[in-house]
């Protein structure tokens, strides 16, 4: 089969997810959800900030304050007013009480009407599909985070545990 | 379609990645070895990704027709 390496094991991908901004969110899960589809073994470490997005429920935010690189499209109106880019001073943004569930909702309405799946049914379709959901123990003690806030099919392990499954894995991606 | 014996249909318009390949997957699961699905998308990015993704898989992908707008792939299932 030509989705294992050749001695009958299956491909493995090893990823760490550090971040839990919404935008962060996507790149595990969709990594994650791609390489299961296609018969590899798939693992996420989750540590630091990216460890919230185990929790049952999600509740990732996005801010482009201090995310320049971040487009500013509304996900309504025309498709001119659509590809409109809403550049905002940082002095701003700052200012304005509500501005990140204001970003956060137009996000999330946008790549629903783009199609993208949402970061909850990405990381329900790995969940389907055996991904292994690893928290760091290190980052629940320095946080303050219990298993039970978690997913049941979250598992919680060390660095070493992680890079013991990592020396193993064909792609190694830190995110 | 014509030349192949489609055992099931998978409608993956509007869909974008990694949608397509992973509704893919979960669809295989419910044909047996040598049957086809036929699935349809409307992302230009399942193109590559089909392609990649039968060869990952090993199934068969019997033909990936570009029609504009409508991308239709047939794959066998072989294992």
């Amino acid at each position: 089969m030509a989705g294992s390496t050749g001695n009958g094991k299956p491909k493995r991908l090893a990823l760490i997810s550090s971040k839990g901004t919404l935008d962060w969110a996507y790149p595990p899960f969709i990594l994650a959800s791609a390489a299961a589809a296609m018969d590899w073994e798939v693992a996420i470490f989750f540590t630091f900030y990216g460890l919230p997005l185990l929790k049952k429920e999600l509740d990732a935010k996005v801010s482009p304050l201090g995310n320049p690189a971040m487009p500013m499209k509304m996900p309504f109106g025309s498709e001119g007013f659509q590809n409109i880019n809403w550049p905002m001073p940082n002095i701003l943004m700052a200012n304005i009480p509500g501005f990140e569930s204001a970003a956060t909702g137009l996000m999330k309405k946008m790549f629903k009407n783009k199609g993208v799946a949402s970061v909850e049914e990405l990381r329900d379709a790995c969940v389907e599909m055996d991904v292994r959901l690893i928290g760091c123990q290190m980052t629940m003690d320095v946080f303050g985070f219990t298993k039970e806030e978690f997913i049941d099919e979250a598992e919680i392990a060390g660095a070493a545990a992680f890079l013991a499954y990592a020396a193993e894995a064909e792609v190694n991606l830190f995110i | 379609m014509g030349e192949f014996t489609v055992n099931k249909e998978l409608d993956c318009k509007g869909l974008l990645c990694p949608m397509p390949v992973v509704k893919t997957k979960k669809a295989m699961n419910d044909l047996a070895v040598g049957e086809v699905l036929e699935m349809i998308s409307t992302d230009p990015g399942s193109m590559p990704d089909m392609q990649a993704w039968a060869k990952q898989t090993g199934h068969e992908l019997l033909e990936a027709k570009d029609e504009g707008n409508i991308f239709r792939f047939f794959i066998k299932k072989t294992h």
